[in-house]
């Protein structure tokens, strides 16, 4: 038995986050009275350097054996104090942390009673930190080896430099080729060069390298498993035919890519109605095969109209496709060459040209004569053979009635229709907008909210090749961080059974998700595989012996919590 | 009067400029009303003047800019506020003002007397005379009539053909009688917004009072405001091609004379467009034997307003020559038409109004005419008791 806890309080600012609303010295004037506290302090950023400083020196100078940090969500920064105290020698689960931002500070706004709160929740959380117990930090293999489901440019570049590290890659993709989307393009901006000139390297480095087993027609159809010990199963067709496989690889990384917009969803411009409205998609078959007529005529004028199904809340997307502008420069640029003779047109709301060298293009294809017109198309209407844009050019400030031959909707991209099964079958978020969501918007762009599991190309959210090609090796170099070092670190916040009080219900072992307890014929009780354990607490709950118990959150700690907020 | 709290009352910042508003306002191509340069305007300048802008009546409240504009902006409303400052200073043209005052004073825009709104029961007829209950006893229906539909001779027959397929159908319907006032559309969307909400008060007590699960109307723009601006919790507002259209679905009305025409089909603005009932009316014209259904090009989502709306009814705008009915029953002549079926009493008005003006009602060189009538008129040709 240890004598008594002698408990570290540390109340931050985080700037005005916490202090705007919560009297942060109050706090830890408060924290201080609490039993078993042997020093509280406030500051102004916790998680600093100096921040994580003044504890690891109170852990040596105070001898304390308990820290609780009152600041952000633990999601936020309890690694981070876990880490600072063991450096100091302290047990990282004799850390806990109570949330006075996002479950204070942030949404209440009458200081006095902000205040107060966060000393209930400081209290409580000293509560239980008296009777913290030290864990042990556990780390389990990891199986060399990744998914790849998708075999666009995305899933090839990211496959190929996971088996260049030496590791086998599975690479899953549903139709009958590789090479997606872009092997249904053209040319492609800024340099024209021919997209068979582009995949087909690609493709076939991918063919040939002996760590790569390729899967075509197929599809994942479950994922079992986490970080490092991932079971996959695929189902469809490789090489010898249909069959389901079950793959075990440490990494996963989602390359699924969009969905083209479906302009039928704009009625007011009558495509399917008129053969002179095509999408972008239809714009390069037919710059493909070089020929641009419509009803057996040569257009004379040509316009394109961009955004549609972009920037449009009409249709839930609020999002640009970042890819539009540039290729409808491309495709304007392409039918002024193919058709000297015809008026080319791209009606526009802002014209975007961020990437390298999309300016320089942009200006080419201006220099080559396609008009710019300011004004995004309202609806189009037939007269005789041709079709009207109606709209307003913003810049004349008047409406115009505009006759063309051939009408471009520039589509904009979407999530794949079926991006909530696969979502739902990983576990990975979605954000607002139906793509994927990666975990920090700048700082965590390819991983997700499970571990483990990487994002690469547009099914994260539009974007145009070379920015493709960056996310995919990046989410390859992060999918390598596991598979190199070998090991992953898995909860230590486990279930453990009371063999005394277990009476072989088996009740823990049907509730289980994982399958971790299971029945010991010879004794006739409950184990439970720690390393199946996920710490959900379910077959604690289940127990009708209350045999079970869950480490870090056993009875003890949790009513200490309780007693202290009922004070 | 200055631009800033108007700005951010109707949250015109979201505006991108892009256009598709004034691209697809109908009446922008025949005259100076440019409402996407006058959010711009809003947006950039400290001050508007009103009085300045009459294009401001030429507005029909069609919505088109409304259901185009990708950032969810109204720019419609801005017009119905800026109505709002001129009526509050008392600078509205002269016709505008007596319709206002006949529904304060009459709740008819006509001024025509309230005891005479149950006129259109008698078509001059001793025997055809339709009984019809007093929705004030109870009833599971309540039907609508609307002030066009009561006191216009030209529309009084759509009410009629209405309530005889009720009937026929064995519904339990009433009507208000004279206590039916306005519904106010056309009220709100001139500016005066006291009246409107004063009417909103009245009218919604009196349906609540009388018990319907249903409300029925002649008119798309009773059935708008009814639906998305009265705030009727627990009674479902229907406008009368949805409700035909299910009975003639359940087998409850028997269509079964032949009306051997070609017609087309105009789809209102506040039906189609603002309120995406497109399909219903054509159901109807379907289910009558005889009928040929053929489109216009501008069909649906793009069908040309005919600027009945947004109390265009009761002024003139500033352009009368290019009527945009006057091109809208040209397009249903191309089609070959005999009919043009409409489903709402403005368009009916203004399109008949359009065919004479154009000569299309007097044979062509193939012996052809083309004549508006209301769908309702067109099922009380097909209808057998």
């Amino acid at each position: 038995m240890e004598s008594q806890p002698r408990i570290g309080v540390y109340v931050c600012h985080c700037g005005t986050n916490i202090a705007a609303n919560v009297t942060v010295e109050q706090v830890a004037e408060y924290a201080a009275t609490l039993p078993n506290v042997a020093v509280a302090r406030d500051y102004l950023y916790m998680c600093s350097d100096p921040g994580q400083e003044m504890i690891q020196r109170d852990i040596e100078e105070y001898g304390l054996t308990r820290v609780v940090v009152a600041s952000c969500s633990p999601r936020m920064h309890e690694p981070t104090f876990r880490g600072a105290a063991q450096q100091a020698g302290l047990n990282p689960y004799l850390v806990e942390m109570a949330n006075i931002r996002e479950q204070c500070s942030w949404v209440h706004t009458d200081r006095e009673q902000a205040t107060e709160k966060a000393k209930s929740l400081v209290a409580s959380v000293v509560g239980k930190a008296a009777r913290l117990k030290p864990l042990e930090e556990r780390e389990v293999g990891v199986t060399p080896g990744a998914v790849v489901i998708g075999g666009g440019v995305a899933g090839m570049v990211a496959a190929l430099d996971l088996a260049g590290a030496g590791f086998p890659v599975y690479l899953v993709e549903k139709s009958d080729h590789l090479g997606g989307r872009v092997a249904e393009l053209n040319r492609v901006f800024p340099a024209l060069e021919s997209t068979p000139e582009l995949l087909e390297p690609l493709i076939e480095q991918i063919q040939t390298h002996s760590n790569i087993t390729v899967f075509l027609n197929a599809q994942v159809a479950d994922v079992e498993g986490f970080v490092g010990n991932f079971e996959v199963t695929v189902s469809g067709q490789d090489s010898n035919g249909l069959e389901q496989s079950a793959l075990r690889v440490g990494a996963i990384i989602i390359a699924t890519g969009y969905d083209v917009f479906d302009p039928h969803r704009k009625p007011e411009l009558g495509y399917g109605q008129y053969p002179h409205v095509i999408t972008s998609l239809e714009m390069e078959q037919k710059l493909v095969e070089g020929d641009l007529t419509v009803n057996g005529r040569s257009p004379r004028s040509v316009a394109f109209i961009q955004c549609v199904g972009s920037r449009d809340e009409q249709v839930g997307n609020p999002y640009c496709s970042r890819v539009c502008c540039m290729y409808t420069s491309k495709q304007s640029r392409l039918a002024r060459e193919l058709l000297p003779e015809a008026d080319v047109t791209v009606f526009y709301i802002d014209v975007r040209t961020f990437g390298k060298g999309a300016e320089e293009f942009y200006d080419e294809a201006r220099l080559k004569g396609v008009r710019y017109r300011r004004g995004n198309v309202s609806e189009i209407i037939r007269r005789g053979d041709r079709v009207v844009l109606v709209a307003e050019d913003t810049l004349l400030g008047r409406p115009i009635e505009f006759e063309a031959d051939l009408v471009v909707l520039a589509v904009g991209m979407e999530p794949r229709f079926d991006a909530g099964t696969l979502s739902n079958m990983l576990k990975v978020a979605r954000s607002s907008d139906g793509f994927f969501m990666e975990l920090h918007p700048k700082l965590r762009p390819v991983d997700t909210t499970v571990d483990g599991v990487f994002l690469a190309g547009c099914c994260q959210g539009p974007k145009d090749i070379p920015d493709t090609v960056a996310q995919a090796k990046a989410a390859a170099s992060s999918a390598l961080i596991p598979l190199l070092k070998g090991t992953v670190p898995v909860i230590s916040e486990t279930a453990v059974v009371d063999p005394e009080w277990c009476a072989g219900c088996g009740m823990c072992v049907d509730v289980c998700p994982f399958g971790a307890p299971a029945l010991d014929s010879v004794r006739g009780v409950s184990q439970i595989n720690a390393v199946l354990c996920k710490g959900c607490g379910a077959c604690a709950v289940a127990c009708p012996s209350k045999a079970i118990y869950l480490q870090h959150f056993t009875p003890e700690q949790i009513l200490a919590q309780v007693d202290a907020l009922m004070g | 009067m200055k631009t800033g709290p108007m700005t951010e009352q109707l949250e015109l910042f979201g505006c991108i400029q892009c256009g598709k508003c004034t691209g697809g306002c109908p009446v922008a191509r025949k005259t100076v009303l440019n409402i996407r340069s006058m959010i711009y305007h809003m947006l950039v300048e400290p001050e508007l003047d009103v009085s300045a802008h009459e294009e401001l009546w030429d507005c029909t409240c069609c919505f088109n800019c409304v259901e185009r504009c990708p950032k969810d902006v109204r720019p419609a409303e801005l017009i119905i506020e800026l109505r709002g400052q001129l009526v509050e200073s008392g600078r509205i043209p002269e016709t505008i003002g007596t319709a206002l005052m006949g529904v304060f004073r009459q709740g008819n825009p006509t001024g025509m007397a309230r005891e005479d709104r149950t006129a259109w029961v008698n078509d001059g007829n001793p025997d055809s005379r339709i009984e019809i209950k007093a929705a004030q006893e109870g009833c599971e229906l309540l039907y609508f009539v609307c002030c066009t539909a009561a006191y216009d001779l030209r529309v009084q027959p759509v009410a009629r053909a209405l309530a005889r397929a009720f009937q026929a159908a064995g519904l339990d319907f009433g009507t208000l009688g004279t206590e039916e006032s306005c519904c106010g559309s056309g009220v709100r969307r001139l500016g005066e917004k006291g009246l409107f909400e004063m009417l909103v008060e009245e009218n919604g007590e009196m349906f609540r009072s009388v018990g319907a699960s249903r409300l029925v109307t002649t008119s798309p723009h009773c059935f708008n405001t009814f639906k998305n601006e009265y705030g009727l919790d627990g009674i479902e507002v229907l406008h009368y091609t949805q409700l035909i259209a299910e009975l003639i679905e359940q087998g409850r009305l028997n269509l079964s004379n032949e009306v051997n025409k070609k017609v087309t089909y105009h789809d209102p603005c506040f039906l189609g467009k603002q309120n995406h009932v497109f399909d219903e009316p054509r159901a109807i014209l379907k289910a009558i034997p005889g009928v040929e259904l053929v489109e216009m090009d501008r069909n649906r989502e793009r069908s040309l307003c005919c600027e009945g709306g947004g109390g265009r009814m009761w002024a003139e705008g500033t352009n009368l020559e290019e009527r945009l009915a006057f091109q809208r029953v040209q397009e249903a002549a191309e089609t070959g038409a005999e009919i043009l079926a409409v489903a709402c009493p403005f368009c009916l008005l203004t399109l008949e109004d359009a065919v004479k003006v154009q000569g299309l009602d007097e044979a062509d060189q193939d012996g052809r005419t083309l004549q508006v009538m209301d769908i309702m008129e067109l099922v009380n040709l097909a209808l057998v008791d």
